[in-house]
Protein backbone atom coordinates (compact mmCIF):
# COMPACT_ATOMS: atom_id res chain seq x y z
CA UNK A 1 0.00 0.00 0.00
CA UNK A 2 2.73 2.55 0.93
CA UNK A 3 4.14 2.50 -2.51
CA UNK A 4 1.36 3.09 -4.29
CA UNK A 5 1.48 6.98 -4.40
CA UNK A 6 5.33 6.62 -5.55
CA UNK A 7 4.34 4.14 -8.53
CA UNK A 8 1.47 6.76 -10.04
CA UNK A 9 4.28 8.86 -9.48
CA UNK A 10 6.87 6.79 -11.69
CA UNK A 11 3.81 6.29 -14.18
CA UNK A 12 3.79 9.83 -14.60
CA UNK A 13 6.83 10.62 -14.77
CA UNK A 14 7.51 7.69 -17.75
CA UNK A 15 4.16 9.46 -19.58
CA UNK A 16 6.10 12.82 -19.29
CA UNK A 17 9.23 11.73 -20.66
CA UNK A 18 7.34 10.03 -23.73
CA UNK A 19 5.43 12.85 -24.30
CA UNK A 20 8.75 14.90 -24.52
CA UNK A 21 10.52 12.71 -26.80
CA UNK A 22 7.79 12.57 -29.57
CA UNK A 23 8.21 16.30 -29.31
CA UNK A 24 12.02 16.42 -29.83
CA UNK A 25 12.58 14.42 -32.22
CA UNK A 26 10.75 14.95 -35.61
CA UNK A 27 13.61 15.26 -37.90
CA UNK A 28 14.46 11.87 -38.35
CA UNK A 29 10.63 10.99 -38.73
CA UNK A 30 10.18 13.50 -41.53
CA UNK A 31 13.92 11.84 -43.25
CA UNK A 32 11.51 8.97 -43.38
CA UNK A 33 8.51 10.52 -44.56
CA UNK A 34 9.75 12.46 -47.15
CA UNK A 35 9.73 9.90 -49.82
CA UNK A 36 6.92 7.31 -48.61
CA UNK A 37 5.81 6.26 -52.55
CA UNK A 38 9.05 6.99 -54.14
CA UNK A 39 7.84 10.16 -56.18
CA UNK A 40 8.61 13.62 -55.74
CA UNK A 41 5.75 14.62 -53.41
CA UNK A 42 6.26 16.63 -50.22
CA UNK A 43 5.63 15.40 -47.24
CA UNK A 44 5.21 15.26 -43.16
CA UNK A 45 3.71 18.26 -41.53
CA UNK A 46 4.06 21.90 -42.46
CA UNK A 47 3.34 24.58 -39.62
CA UNK A 48 1.83 27.69 -40.32
CA UNK A 49 1.77 30.24 -38.08
CA UNK A 50 -1.18 33.13 -39.52
CA UNK A 51 -2.54 36.24 -38.71
CA UNK A 52 -6.40 35.08 -37.02
CA UNK A 53 -7.43 37.43 -40.35
CA UNK A 54 -5.84 34.67 -42.72
CA UNK A 55 -7.61 31.63 -41.49
CA UNK A 56 -10.24 31.27 -44.33
CA UNK A 57 -7.18 31.48 -46.98
CA UNK A 58 -4.90 29.90 -46.07
CA UNK A 59 -6.92 26.49 -45.04
CA UNK A 60 -7.70 27.20 -48.63
CA UNK A 61 -4.24 27.53 -49.74
CA UNK A 62 -3.27 24.75 -47.28
CA UNK A 63 -6.00 22.24 -48.32
CA UNK A 64 -4.63 22.84 -52.18
CA UNK A 65 -1.06 21.76 -50.86
CA UNK A 66 -2.16 18.45 -49.62
CA UNK A 67 -4.59 17.60 -52.64
CA UNK A 68 -1.19 18.19 -54.41
CA UNK A 69 0.98 16.10 -51.92
CA UNK A 70 -0.82 13.34 -50.41
CA UNK A 71 1.83 12.67 -47.84
CA UNK A 72 1.42 15.75 -46.59
CA UNK A 73 -0.73 17.63 -43.34
CA UNK A 74 -0.51 21.37 -43.10
CA UNK A 75 -1.46 22.65 -39.59
CA UNK A 76 -2.29 26.12 -39.21
CA UNK A 77 -2.20 27.80 -36.35
CA UNK A 78 -3.73 31.09 -36.45
CA UNK A 79 -4.10 33.70 -33.55
CA UNK A 80 -3.45 37.36 -32.70
CA UNK A 81 -0.45 38.81 -35.08
CA UNK A 82 1.45 39.84 -32.06
CA UNK A 83 1.03 36.60 -29.82
CA UNK A 84 2.62 34.68 -32.84
CA UNK A 85 5.35 37.22 -33.32
CA UNK A 86 6.09 36.52 -29.12
CA UNK A 87 5.43 32.80 -29.58
CA UNK A 88 8.37 32.42 -32.36
CA UNK A 89 10.49 34.58 -29.95
CA UNK A 90 10.16 31.91 -26.92
CA UNK A 91 11.09 29.16 -29.92
CA UNK A 92 7.89 27.43 -30.65
CA UNK A 93 8.67 25.80 -33.81
CA UNK A 94 7.27 26.46 -37.08
CA UNK A 95 7.54 26.69 -40.36
CA UNK A 96 5.70 29.48 -42.26
CA UNK A 97 5.51 33.08 -40.50
CA UNK A 98 2.39 35.27 -41.99
CA UNK A 99 1.59 38.04 -39.97
CA UNK A 100 -1.15 40.97 -40.42
CA UNK A 101 1.28 43.67 -40.77
CA UNK A 102 5.11 44.20 -41.24
CA UNK A 103 5.97 45.43 -37.92
CA UNK A 104 5.28 42.34 -36.19
CA UNK A 105 7.24 40.37 -39.23
CA UNK A 106 10.02 42.53 -38.63
CA UNK A 107 10.00 41.57 -35.27
CA UNK A 108 10.70 38.31 -36.00
CA UNK A 109 13.17 38.92 -38.87
CA UNK A 110 14.91 41.30 -36.26
CA UNK A 111 15.08 38.22 -34.39
CA UNK A 112 17.83 36.34 -36.72
CA UNK A 113 14.27 33.76 -37.07
CA UNK A 114 13.45 34.52 -41.14
CA UNK A 115 14.64 36.32 -43.91
CA UNK A 116 13.46 38.01 -46.84
CA UNK A 117 9.64 37.82 -46.29
CA UNK A 118 7.30 38.98 -49.67
CA UNK A 119 4.14 41.16 -49.04
CA UNK A 120 1.32 39.10 -50.73
CA UNK A 121 -1.71 41.34 -49.82
CA UNK A 122 -3.47 44.15 -47.88
CA UNK A 123 -6.51 44.72 -46.13
CA UNK A 124 -8.29 47.80 -45.04
CA UNK A 125 -10.60 48.62 -42.08
CA UNK A 126 -13.82 49.31 -42.12
CA UNK A 127 -17.06 50.49 -39.93
CA UNK A 128 -18.96 47.52 -38.91
CA UNK A 129 -22.63 47.93 -37.55
CA UNK A 130 -25.05 45.96 -36.10
CA UNK A 131 -27.97 45.85 -38.17
CA UNK A 132 -30.28 47.59 -36.73
CA UNK A 133 -27.81 50.56 -36.35
CA UNK A 134 -28.71 51.09 -32.98
CA UNK A 135 -26.45 54.91 -33.01
CA UNK A 136 -28.13 55.38 -36.08
CA UNK A 137 -25.02 55.55 -37.80
CA UNK A 138 -25.56 57.02 -41.69
CA UNK A 139 -23.54 57.39 -45.39
CA UNK A 140 -23.80 61.32 -45.63
CA UNK A 141 -25.32 62.79 -48.67
CA UNK A 142 -22.35 63.63 -50.55
CA UNK A 143 -20.08 62.19 -53.57
CA UNK A 144 -17.18 59.78 -53.08
CA UNK A 145 -15.92 58.01 -49.66
CA UNK A 146 -16.86 60.07 -46.76
CA UNK A 147 -14.10 60.27 -43.34
CA UNK A 148 -14.74 58.69 -40.65
CA UNK A 149 -15.54 62.07 -38.79
CA UNK A 150 -18.44 62.17 -41.24
CA UNK A 151 -19.85 59.24 -40.14
CA UNK A 152 -18.95 59.06 -36.27
CA UNK A 153 -20.69 62.58 -35.98
CA UNK A 154 -22.69 61.81 -32.85
CA UNK A 155 -21.24 60.08 -29.42
CA UNK A 156 -21.39 56.24 -30.39
CA UNK A 157 -20.09 53.50 -28.40
CA UNK A 158 -16.79 52.32 -30.22
CA UNK A 159 -14.82 49.17 -29.97
CA UNK A 160 -11.23 48.62 -31.96
CA UNK A 161 -8.70 46.92 -31.54
CA UNK A 162 -5.66 47.55 -29.51
CA UNK A 163 -2.73 49.33 -30.63
CA UNK A 164 -0.80 46.48 -29.80
CA UNK A 165 -2.29 44.24 -32.33
CA UNK A 166 -1.83 44.80 -36.54
CA UNK A 167 -5.70 46.16 -36.99
CA UNK A 168 -5.46 47.89 -33.70
CA UNK A 169 -2.03 50.09 -35.17
CA UNK A 170 -4.36 50.66 -38.55
CA UNK A 171 -7.15 51.75 -36.06
CA UNK A 172 -5.07 54.00 -34.26
CA UNK A 173 -3.62 55.54 -37.86
CA UNK A 174 -7.10 55.70 -38.67
CA UNK A 175 -8.57 58.11 -35.91
CA UNK A 176 -5.29 60.09 -34.82
CA UNK A 177 -6.06 61.47 -38.77
CA UNK A 178 -9.59 62.22 -37.91
CA UNK A 179 -8.74 63.82 -34.57
CA UNK A 180 -10.46 61.42 -33.15
CA UNK A 181 -8.47 59.23 -30.79
CA UNK A 182 -10.45 59.84 -27.83
CA UNK A 183 -13.51 58.33 -29.56
CA UNK A 184 -13.17 54.42 -28.69
CA UNK A 185 -15.09 52.43 -25.87
CA UNK A 186 -12.91 49.45 -25.60
CA UNK A 187 -9.33 48.30 -27.02
CA UNK A 188 -10.33 44.68 -27.93
CA UNK A 189 -7.28 42.11 -27.84
CA UNK A 190 -7.88 40.73 -31.35
CA UNK A 191 -10.23 41.99 -34.27
CA UNK A 192 -12.32 39.10 -34.21
CA UNK A 193 -13.70 40.04 -30.59
CA UNK A 194 -14.37 43.21 -32.04
CA UNK A 195 -16.48 41.65 -34.51
CA UNK A 196 -18.28 39.78 -31.87
CA UNK A 197 -19.32 42.80 -30.01
CA UNK A 198 -20.62 44.13 -32.77
CA UNK A 199 -22.50 41.00 -33.98
CA UNK A 200 -23.85 41.13 -30.32
CA UNK A 201 -25.13 44.60 -30.68
CA UNK A 202 -22.58 45.91 -27.53
CA UNK A 203 -21.47 48.59 -29.26
CA UNK A 204 -22.30 50.81 -32.11
CA UNK A 205 -19.48 49.99 -34.36
CA UNK A 206 -16.26 48.21 -34.51
CA UNK A 207 -13.77 49.23 -36.66
CA UNK A 208 -12.92 45.66 -38.47
CA UNK A 209 -11.02 44.52 -41.26
CA UNK A 210 -12.90 44.46 -44.64
CA UNK A 211 -12.32 40.29 -44.58
CA UNK A 212 -13.40 40.24 -41.51
CA UNK A 213 -17.00 42.14 -42.90
CA UNK A 214 -16.75 39.72 -45.77
CA UNK A 215 -16.82 36.85 -43.55
CA UNK A 216 -19.57 37.85 -41.58
CA UNK A 217 -21.86 38.24 -44.87
CA UNK A 218 -24.99 39.62 -43.93
CA UNK A 219 -24.78 39.81 -40.07
CA UNK A 220 -23.33 43.24 -40.25
CA UNK A 221 -23.99 46.36 -42.60
CA UNK A 222 -20.51 47.77 -43.10
CA UNK A 223 -19.11 51.55 -44.00
CA UNK A 224 -15.94 52.57 -46.03
CA UNK A 225 -14.23 55.66 -45.06
CA UNK A 226 -11.72 57.72 -46.99
CA UNK A 227 -8.18 57.20 -43.79
CA UNK A 228 -8.68 53.65 -44.43
CA UNK A 229 -6.44 53.56 -47.48
CA UNK A 230 -3.56 54.79 -46.36
CA UNK A 231 -3.48 52.95 -42.76
CA UNK A 232 -4.00 49.36 -44.56
CA UNK A 233 -1.74 46.94 -43.56
CA UNK A 234 0.10 44.36 -45.72
CA UNK A 235 0.68 41.38 -45.14
CA UNK A 236 4.20 39.79 -45.65
CA UNK A 237 4.48 36.11 -45.70
CA UNK A 238 8.42 34.08 -45.01
CA UNK A 239 9.74 30.83 -45.01
CA UNK A 240 11.14 30.44 -41.35
CA UNK A 241 15.41 29.74 -40.56
CA UNK A 242 14.56 27.02 -38.24
CA UNK A 243 11.21 25.38 -40.25
CA UNK A 244 12.02 21.70 -39.43
CA UNK A 245 9.92 20.95 -42.84
CA UNK A 246 11.77 23.68 -45.43
CA UNK A 247 10.74 22.39 -48.41
CA UNK A 248 7.58 21.99 -47.66
CA UNK A 249 7.27 25.62 -46.55
CA UNK A 250 8.87 26.89 -49.60
CA UNK A 251 6.28 25.00 -51.41
CA UNK A 252 3.46 27.01 -49.43
CA UNK A 253 5.04 30.55 -49.56
CA UNK A 254 5.45 29.88 -53.51
CA UNK A 255 1.81 28.88 -53.44
CA UNK A 256 1.01 31.89 -51.56
CA UNK A 257 2.44 33.86 -54.02
CA UNK A 258 1.11 32.47 -57.19
CA UNK A 259 -1.44 33.28 -59.80
CA UNK A 260 -3.55 30.85 -58.37
CA UNK A 261 -2.39 32.12 -54.83
CA UNK A 262 -3.50 35.50 -55.39
CA UNK A 263 -6.65 34.76 -56.48
CA UNK A 264 -7.06 33.11 -53.69
CA UNK A 265 -6.91 35.91 -51.49
CA UNK A 266 -8.29 38.21 -53.50
CA UNK A 267 -11.39 36.03 -53.39
CA UNK A 268 -11.34 36.40 -49.83
CA UNK A 269 -11.62 39.86 -49.74
CA UNK A 270 -8.15 41.27 -50.08
CA UNK A 271 -6.38 43.84 -51.82
CA UNK A 272 -3.19 43.49 -53.54
CA UNK A 273 -0.16 44.29 -51.33
CA UNK B 1 0.17 30.55 21.09
CA UNK B 2 0.97 26.57 20.15
CA UNK B 3 3.78 25.24 18.29
CA UNK B 4 3.73 22.17 15.65
CA UNK B 5 3.90 19.65 17.72
CA UNK B 6 7.70 17.99 17.56
CA UNK B 7 7.98 14.87 15.56
CA UNK B 8 5.16 15.53 13.36
CA UNK B 9 7.21 14.19 10.66
CA UNK B 10 5.73 13.98 7.07
CA UNK B 11 5.28 10.61 6.08
CA UNK B 12 7.71 9.30 3.29
CA UNK B 13 5.03 8.73 0.60
CA UNK B 14 3.58 12.20 1.28
CA UNK B 15 6.78 13.93 0.89
CA UNK B 16 7.94 13.45 -2.73
CA UNK B 17 4.67 14.24 -3.93
CA UNK B 18 4.69 16.84 -2.06
CA UNK B 19 8.10 18.32 -3.08
CA UNK B 20 6.96 18.16 -6.32
CA UNK B 21 3.92 20.13 -5.81
CA UNK B 22 6.03 23.11 -4.24
CA UNK B 23 8.40 22.97 -7.16
CA UNK B 24 5.62 22.39 -9.34
CA UNK B 25 3.84 25.58 -8.61
CA UNK B 26 6.82 27.87 -7.07
CA UNK B 27 9.05 27.29 -10.25
CA UNK B 28 7.28 29.52 -12.67
CA UNK B 29 7.69 31.98 -10.06
CA UNK B 30 11.09 31.90 -9.91
CA UNK B 31 10.63 32.15 -13.83
CA UNK B 32 9.45 35.46 -13.63
CA UNK B 33 12.42 36.50 -11.60
CA UNK B 34 15.57 35.25 -13.53
CA UNK B 35 13.74 36.65 -16.51
CA UNK B 36 13.25 40.08 -15.32
CA UNK B 37 14.52 42.89 -16.73
CA UNK B 38 15.90 44.03 -13.43
CA UNK B 39 18.00 46.97 -15.42
CA UNK B 40 14.86 48.71 -16.61
CA UNK B 41 12.05 47.68 -14.24
CA UNK B 42 11.94 51.58 -12.92
CA UNK B 43 11.73 52.39 -16.78
CA UNK B 44 8.89 49.99 -17.13
CA UNK B 45 7.07 50.90 -14.10
CA UNK B 46 7.02 54.63 -14.92
CA UNK B 47 5.08 53.47 -17.92
CA UNK B 48 1.90 55.34 -18.48
CA UNK B 49 -1.10 53.14 -17.47
CA UNK B 50 0.50 51.01 -15.06
CA UNK B 51 -0.48 52.52 -11.85
CA UNK B 52 -3.65 53.15 -13.50
CA UNK B 53 -3.91 49.61 -14.10
CA UNK B 54 -2.87 48.45 -10.58
CA UNK B 55 -5.47 51.20 -8.87
CA UNK B 56 -8.35 49.88 -10.89
CA UNK B 57 -7.42 45.82 -10.08
CA UNK B 58 -7.29 46.45 -6.16
CA UNK B 59 -10.40 48.45 -6.15
CA UNK B 60 -12.15 46.63 -8.25
CA UNK B 61 -10.97 43.32 -6.71
CA UNK B 62 -12.08 44.43 -3.45
CA UNK B 63 -15.18 45.70 -4.77
CA UNK B 64 -16.33 42.51 -6.15
CA UNK B 65 -15.44 40.62 -2.75
CA UNK B 66 -17.36 43.36 -0.74
CA UNK B 67 -20.70 42.48 -3.19
CA UNK B 68 -19.75 38.32 -2.90
CA UNK B 69 -20.01 38.72 1.04
CA UNK B 70 -22.88 40.28 1.14
CA UNK B 71 -24.60 38.30 -1.40
CA UNK B 72 -22.50 35.14 -0.92
CA UNK B 73 -22.91 34.23 2.97
CA UNK B 74 -26.62 34.35 3.04
CA UNK B 75 -26.56 32.04 -0.33
CA UNK B 76 -23.96 29.97 1.49
CA UNK B 77 -26.03 29.71 4.67
CA UNK B 78 -29.26 28.77 2.68
CA UNK B 79 -27.13 25.78 1.03
CA UNK B 80 -25.76 24.31 4.38
CA UNK B 81 -28.67 25.23 6.70
CA UNK B 82 -32.10 25.63 4.69
CA UNK B 83 -34.63 22.63 4.41
CA UNK B 84 -35.39 23.88 0.96
CA UNK B 85 -36.05 21.21 -1.78
CA UNK B 86 -33.76 21.15 -5.02
CA UNK B 87 -30.55 22.55 -2.54
CA UNK B 88 -28.31 20.25 -4.23
CA UNK B 89 -29.51 21.63 -8.21
CA UNK B 90 -28.78 25.21 -6.73
CA UNK B 91 -26.08 24.09 -4.91
CA UNK B 92 -24.76 22.53 -8.56
CA UNK B 93 -25.81 26.02 -10.16
CA UNK B 94 -24.35 28.61 -8.14
CA UNK B 95 -20.76 26.64 -8.67
CA UNK B 96 -21.40 26.53 -12.45
CA UNK B 97 -18.84 29.44 -13.14
CA UNK B 98 -16.16 27.42 -11.54
CA UNK B 99 -16.45 25.18 -14.42
CA UNK B 100 -17.39 27.55 -16.79
CA UNK B 101 -14.73 28.95 -19.03
CA UNK B 102 -14.27 33.12 -18.03
CA UNK B 103 -14.92 34.42 -21.71
CA UNK B 104 -17.97 32.22 -21.72
CA UNK B 105 -19.08 34.19 -18.63
CA UNK B 106 -18.07 36.72 -20.28
CA UNK B 107 -20.66 36.00 -23.05
CA UNK B 108 -23.27 35.27 -20.56
CA UNK B 109 -23.37 38.35 -19.26
CA UNK B 110 -23.58 39.99 -21.98
CA UNK B 111 -26.66 37.92 -22.66
CA UNK B 112 -28.33 39.40 -19.60
CA UNK B 113 -26.59 42.38 -18.35
CA UNK B 114 -25.58 43.69 -21.92
CA UNK B 115 -27.29 46.67 -24.21
CA UNK B 116 -29.58 43.93 -25.75
CA UNK B 117 -30.11 41.87 -22.75
CA UNK B 118 -32.83 40.47 -20.50
CA UNK B 119 -31.81 42.63 -17.83
CA UNK B 120 -29.75 45.13 -19.60
CA UNK B 121 -32.50 46.30 -22.66
CA UNK B 122 -34.37 46.98 -19.65
CA UNK B 123 -32.10 49.07 -17.81
CA UNK B 124 -31.47 51.05 -20.56
CA UNK B 125 -34.64 51.64 -21.59
CA UNK B 126 -35.92 52.77 -18.26
CA UNK B 127 -32.92 54.64 -16.30
CA UNK B 128 -30.28 55.28 -19.89
CA UNK B 129 -28.23 52.77 -17.96
CA UNK B 130 -25.76 50.66 -19.69
CA UNK B 131 -23.07 48.52 -18.12
CA UNK B 132 -20.99 46.88 -20.22
CA UNK B 133 -17.49 48.59 -21.29
CA UNK B 134 -17.22 50.59 -17.30
CA UNK B 135 -15.78 49.91 -13.94
CA UNK B 136 -19.34 48.44 -12.82
CA UNK B 137 -18.97 45.49 -15.51
CA UNK B 138 -15.12 44.77 -14.19
CA UNK B 139 -17.00 44.41 -10.85
CA UNK B 140 -19.52 42.35 -12.17
CA UNK B 141 -17.20 40.23 -14.19
CA UNK B 142 -15.45 39.50 -11.39
CA UNK B 143 -17.85 39.02 -8.94
CA UNK B 144 -19.28 36.40 -11.30
CA UNK B 145 -16.30 34.11 -11.44
CA UNK B 146 -15.27 34.97 -7.64
CA UNK B 147 -18.00 34.58 -5.94
CA UNK B 148 -18.45 30.57 -5.88
CA UNK B 149 -15.20 30.70 -3.96
CA UNK B 150 -16.47 32.19 -0.98
CA UNK B 151 -19.84 30.44 -1.24
CA UNK B 152 -17.74 26.92 -1.59
CA UNK B 153 -15.46 27.75 1.15
CA UNK B 154 -18.52 29.67 3.88
CA UNK B 155 -20.72 26.75 3.00
CA UNK B 156 -17.76 23.91 4.07
CA UNK B 157 -17.20 26.41 7.32
CA UNK B 158 -21.15 26.18 8.35
CA UNK B 159 -21.48 22.16 7.73
CA UNK B 160 -18.21 21.88 9.50
CA UNK B 161 -19.62 24.36 12.63
CA UNK B 162 -21.30 22.69 15.79
CA UNK B 163 -25.08 23.56 15.88
CA UNK B 164 -25.55 22.95 19.11
CA UNK B 165 -24.16 26.60 19.90
CA UNK B 166 -27.31 27.78 17.46
CA UNK B 167 -29.23 25.75 19.65
CA UNK B 168 -28.45 26.70 22.74
CA UNK B 169 -28.68 30.05 21.60
CA UNK B 170 -32.55 29.32 20.48
CA UNK B 171 -33.24 28.00 23.76
CA UNK B 172 -32.09 30.89 25.76
CA UNK B 173 -34.62 33.00 23.12
CA UNK B 174 -32.64 34.33 20.75
CA UNK B 175 -34.34 34.98 17.54
CA UNK B 176 -32.98 33.15 13.95
CA UNK B 177 -31.65 36.33 12.85
CA UNK B 178 -29.59 36.91 16.29
CA UNK B 179 -28.60 33.88 16.36
CA UNK B 180 -26.99 34.08 12.74
CA UNK B 181 -25.56 37.52 13.79
CA UNK B 182 -24.05 36.40 17.69
CA UNK B 183 -23.61 32.90 17.33
CA UNK B 184 -23.40 31.31 13.61
CA UNK B 185 -21.03 34.04 11.69
CA UNK B 186 -18.51 34.60 14.76
CA UNK B 187 -18.43 30.94 14.52
CA UNK B 188 -17.80 30.71 11.26
CA UNK B 189 -15.53 33.72 10.46
CA UNK B 190 -12.19 32.06 9.73
CA UNK B 191 -14.34 30.39 7.32
CA UNK B 192 -15.67 33.27 6.03
CA UNK B 193 -12.20 35.10 5.88
CA UNK B 194 -10.88 32.65 4.08
CA UNK B 195 -13.10 32.97 1.62
CA UNK B 196 -13.12 36.37 1.15
CA UNK B 197 -9.49 35.81 0.61
CA UNK B 198 -9.83 33.28 -2.61
CA UNK B 199 -12.77 35.48 -3.73
CA UNK B 200 -10.32 38.83 -3.65
CA UNK B 201 -7.11 36.33 -5.01
CA UNK B 202 -9.49 35.09 -7.94
CA UNK B 203 -11.00 38.42 -8.30
CA UNK B 204 -7.83 40.02 -9.06
CA UNK B 205 -6.77 37.85 -11.37
CA UNK B 206 -9.68 37.65 -13.08
CA UNK B 207 -8.82 37.90 -17.18
CA UNK B 208 -11.92 36.16 -19.54
CA UNK B 209 -14.92 37.47 -18.57
CA UNK B 210 -13.69 40.94 -17.99
CA UNK B 211 -12.31 41.74 -20.93
CA UNK B 212 -15.67 40.07 -22.75
CA UNK B 213 -17.95 41.73 -20.77
CA UNK B 214 -16.38 45.27 -19.92
CA UNK B 215 -13.53 45.58 -22.41
CA UNK B 216 -10.22 47.15 -22.16
CA UNK B 217 -10.02 50.70 -21.66
CA UNK B 218 -6.97 52.39 -19.65
CA UNK B 219 -8.06 53.46 -16.67
CA UNK B 220 -11.78 52.19 -16.74
CA UNK B 221 -12.20 48.87 -17.61
CA UNK B 222 -7.96 48.17 -18.06
CA UNK B 223 -6.92 45.70 -15.14
CA UNK B 224 -3.67 44.67 -14.69
CA UNK B 225 -4.23 40.70 -16.08
CA UNK B 226 -5.80 42.89 -19.23
CA UNK B 227 -2.92 45.21 -19.01
CA UNK B 228 0.00 42.28 -19.11
CA UNK B 229 -1.74 40.38 -21.52
CA UNK B 230 -1.43 43.05 -24.27
CA UNK B 231 2.21 43.70 -22.83
CA UNK B 232 3.00 40.14 -23.86
CA UNK B 233 1.79 40.70 -27.39
CA UNK B 234 4.39 43.67 -27.60
CA UNK B 235 7.22 43.34 -25.62
CA UNK B 236 7.28 40.32 -23.06
CA UNK B 237 10.02 41.63 -21.07
CA UNK B 238 7.08 44.47 -19.70
CA UNK B 239 4.80 41.90 -19.07
CA UNK B 240 7.15 40.20 -17.34
CA UNK B 241 7.44 43.13 -15.03
CA UNK B 242 3.60 43.67 -14.64
CA UNK B 243 2.99 40.06 -13.24
CA UNK B 244 5.45 41.03 -10.72
CA UNK B 245 4.24 44.03 -9.92
CA UNK B 246 1.03 42.32 -9.52
CA UNK B 247 2.11 39.00 -7.43
CA UNK B 248 4.11 41.28 -5.32
CA UNK B 249 1.27 43.73 -4.49
CA UNK B 250 -1.38 40.68 -3.83
CA UNK B 251 1.65 38.31 -1.74
CA UNK B 252 1.83 41.89 0.69
CA UNK B 253 -1.80 42.07 1.11
CA UNK B 254 -2.22 38.53 1.60
CA UNK B 255 0.02 38.07 4.54
CA UNK B 256 -1.07 41.04 5.91
CA UNK B 257 -4.28 40.29 5.83
CA UNK B 258 -3.25 37.10 7.07
CA UNK B 259 -1.57 38.76 9.89
CA UNK B 260 -3.99 40.83 11.72
CA UNK B 261 -6.99 38.94 10.44
CA UNK B 262 -6.62 35.68 10.34
CA UNK B 263 -4.02 35.44 12.35
CA UNK B 264 -6.47 36.37 14.84
CA UNK B 265 -9.10 34.39 13.86
CA UNK B 266 -7.52 31.10 13.71
CA UNK B 267 -4.76 31.29 16.44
Amino acid sequence: MRTRPLLALLAAGVLLAGCGGEGDAPAGEEEILTDPSGDAGLAGTLTVFAAASLTDVFTEVGDRLEQENPGLEVQLNVAGSAALAAQLEQGAPADVFAPADEAQMARVVDAGLATGPELFASNRLMLALPLDNPAGIEQPEQAGIPGIADLLVRDVTLAVCAPEVPCGAAAAEVLDRAGLSDVPDTYEDDVRAVLTKVLLGEVDAGLVYRTDVQTAGNDVVALAFREAEAARNRYPVAVLEEAPNREAAQAFVDLVLSDEGRQLVADAGFFEP
Amino acid sequence: MSRPREGARVPAPLLVPAALGVAFLVLPLVGLLVRAPWSSVGEQLAAPGVGQALRLSLVSATLATLLSLVLGVPLAWVLARSRMRGRSLLRALVTVPLVLPPVVGGVALFLVLGRQGIVGSWLDDAFGITIPFTTTAVVIAETFVAMPFLVVSVEGALRAADTRFEDVAATLGADRWTTFRRVTLPLVAPGVAAGAVLCWARALGEFGATITFAGNFPGTTQTMPLAVYLALQREPEAAIVLSLVLLAVSLATLLLLRDRWLGRAVP
